[in-house]
């Protein structure tokens, strides 16, 4: 079996030092680590299949789905300005809960508080291509994550779980992505783990995702139990993976292999 | 110049979801029934209808290492002409060991200018494709590549 | 929902040959695979993509399930006059979709 070849690698690589933090200069999105085939499919329009759920996500950003006849447009009007720039600050502190959600949750209390309509289901066609519609409209713009104070405890948290070492094979995101980033798994580049382009399309999955499905597949790959999707634990490793990238810029819908 | 994209909504027919079962995988695990090397030529063969294929005028571009099998750049040009005299009239496709051996067939004709075609590709393993041509004076020139495909790591399996 | 991305030039001079970029939203499930219980997920794939110009076909494909998902087709052709491309995706399980873009030739 060449993969546990691959994994008793990892294993003894990550066996070694403590993870050290990766300086604001040597932040590297994984677009850079991308082979140009597929850095072309991110660069165009016409090219990127992330698009496509954009452009679902277009129409629905005017449908009325709930009870009170309200569409996104009908409060938010025009996307392109009044969404501007909030992808780059997801998660973020919700007042209603007093926990940090991320933009699908916040899509969802939308829809349940403002729409009174369904929430729709985490990884669903609809509430993909609304994150990534309004995702788009902020594209380019810098990172601003975890700059509320309210987060900070929330930020913590999620640092503590990047680091704990868990599973089966007792590795931690950090052991990988702080330690080893410019390493290989397999065929794949480890890459920094800075969620600049979510929701993306992965060549893998041949499909739009969010961060939190990547974050399941991460930690079933080191053999942990994953969280359910929306558990509070994804949240605090989302915000505090966004909030370490802060500053680089956004690329949703980006693409990745 | 090119213009922004246009775009044309309809009702999906539906979406196939699934639980997803994870965990540290090949790219492929379901790989059934392979083509073989005998159905490459037979498929060949219902192209060509037995006409000899020569090397040559077809430029078949594929990265060499792939970063994922499910999703694979191709181009595939011909020098050649595109004048009503002297045309590609088509491109086929195929490739050694995915379930089956076609990939896709392309219809030209002079008005296309170019014979030049790109799409993305599934490739289940490392293996060679070929890609052939018919000209309009009846003659079949082709081009292979070897494809090697890498192995990811913590890949899920979807269903 | 299916989306459909068409990347044609506005405006084009008489004899220059043009790109044109597709791109439709579709799962191309190849019939090879199988769920948890054994049994196979049946195909369902575009089979055939063309492109008319003024209703004369320029351009067909078949597709075959090593297309990847969400096909991506992209090819040239002269332009000649202006008019309208209309783009024609079928599949299995009764999928067809159409969606047109216009060029100005001068």
């Amino acid at each position: 079996m060449r993969f546990s070849g691959a994994i008793a690698v990892a294993l003894l690589i990550a066996g070694s030092v403590f993870a050290a933090e990766i300086p604001p200069a040597e932040r590297r999105s994984g677009y850079d680590f991308m082979k140009p085939d597929t850095r072309a499919m991110q660069d165009e329009d016409t090219a990127n299949p992330g698009m496509l759920w954009v452009l679902d996500g277009e129409a629905l950003w005017k449908r009325k789905p709930g009870a009170v006849n309200k569409a996104c447009a009908d409060c938010h009007a025009d996307a392109r300005t009044s969404m501007k720039g909030v992808a780059a600050r997801y998660p973020a502190f919700d007042k209603a809960t007093g926990r940090p959600i991320d933009l699908e949750q916040r899509i969802n209390s939308c829809r349940t508080s403002h729409q009174q309509a369904t929430p729709l289901p985490f990884e669903s066609r609809e509430l993909l291509a609304l994150t990534a519609f309004v995702a788009r409209q902020s594209q380019g713009a810098p990172i601003e994550t975890g700059t509320d104070p309210q987060l900070a405890p929330f930020i913590a948290r999620g640092r503590e779980l990047y680091l704990q070492r868990q599973g089966q094979l007792n590795l931690g995101c950090a052991n990988c992505h702080d330690d080893n980033w410019d390493k290989r798994l397999a065929g794949s580049a480890i890459t920094q783990a800075h969620p600049t382009g979510y929701p993306l399309y992965r060549l893998e999955w041949q499909s739009l995702g969010s961060l939190q499905r990547r974050l399941r597949a991460c930690i079933t790959g080191i053999r942990a139990q994953a969280y359910d999707y929306g558990a509070p634990e994804l949240v605090e490793l989302e915000l505090y993976l966004m909030s370490r990238a802060r500053g680089m810029p956004m690329e949703a819908p980006a693409v990745r292999p | 110049m090119q213009q922004r994209p246009n775009s044309s909504r309809r009702q999906f027919l539906g979406l196939a979801g699934g639980a997803a079962v994870l965990g540290v995988i090949p790219i492929v695990t379901v790989r059934p029934a392979e083509a073989t090397p005998a159905m490459l030529a037979s498929a060949i063969q219902s192209v060509t209808g037995g006409a000899t294929v020569r090397t040559g005028k077809v430029k078949l571009d594929i990265p060499p290492l792939v970063e994922n099998g499910n999703t694979v750049p191709m181009t595939v040009s011909v020098i050649n002409p595109m004048a009503p005299e002297d045309h590609v009239r088509s491109i086929h496709v195929f490739n050694e060991k995915n379930p089956q051996p076609n990939i896709a067939n392309f219809h030209l004709g002079p008005h296309n200018g170019r014979a030049q075609v790109s799409t993305r590709i599934r490739l289940a393993d490392s293996q060679k494709i070929v890609a052939i041509a018919r000209l309009s004076d009846g003659s079949f020139w082709s081009a292979s590549v070897d494809v090697v495909v890498t192995l990811a790591a913590c890949t899920e399996e979807v269903i | 929902m299916a989306s459909a991305l068409i990347n044609v030039p506005a405006k084009a001079k008489r004899g220059d040959i043009i790109e044109i970029k597709t791109l439709m939203s579709h799962i191309m499930e190849t019939g090879y695979r199988h769920m948890a219980s054994g049994e196979v997920v049946p195909r369902d794939i575009i089979t055939s993509f063309t492109c008319r110009f003024n209703g004369n076909e320029i351009f067909r494909a078949d597709l075959f399930p090593a297309i990847a998902a969400n096909p991506f087709i992209t090819f040239f052709t002269t332009a000649t006059e202006s008019g309208k491309f209309e783009f024609e995706w079928i599949g299995d399980q009764g999928f067809s979709e159409t969606a047109s873009a216009s060029i100005m030739v001068e």
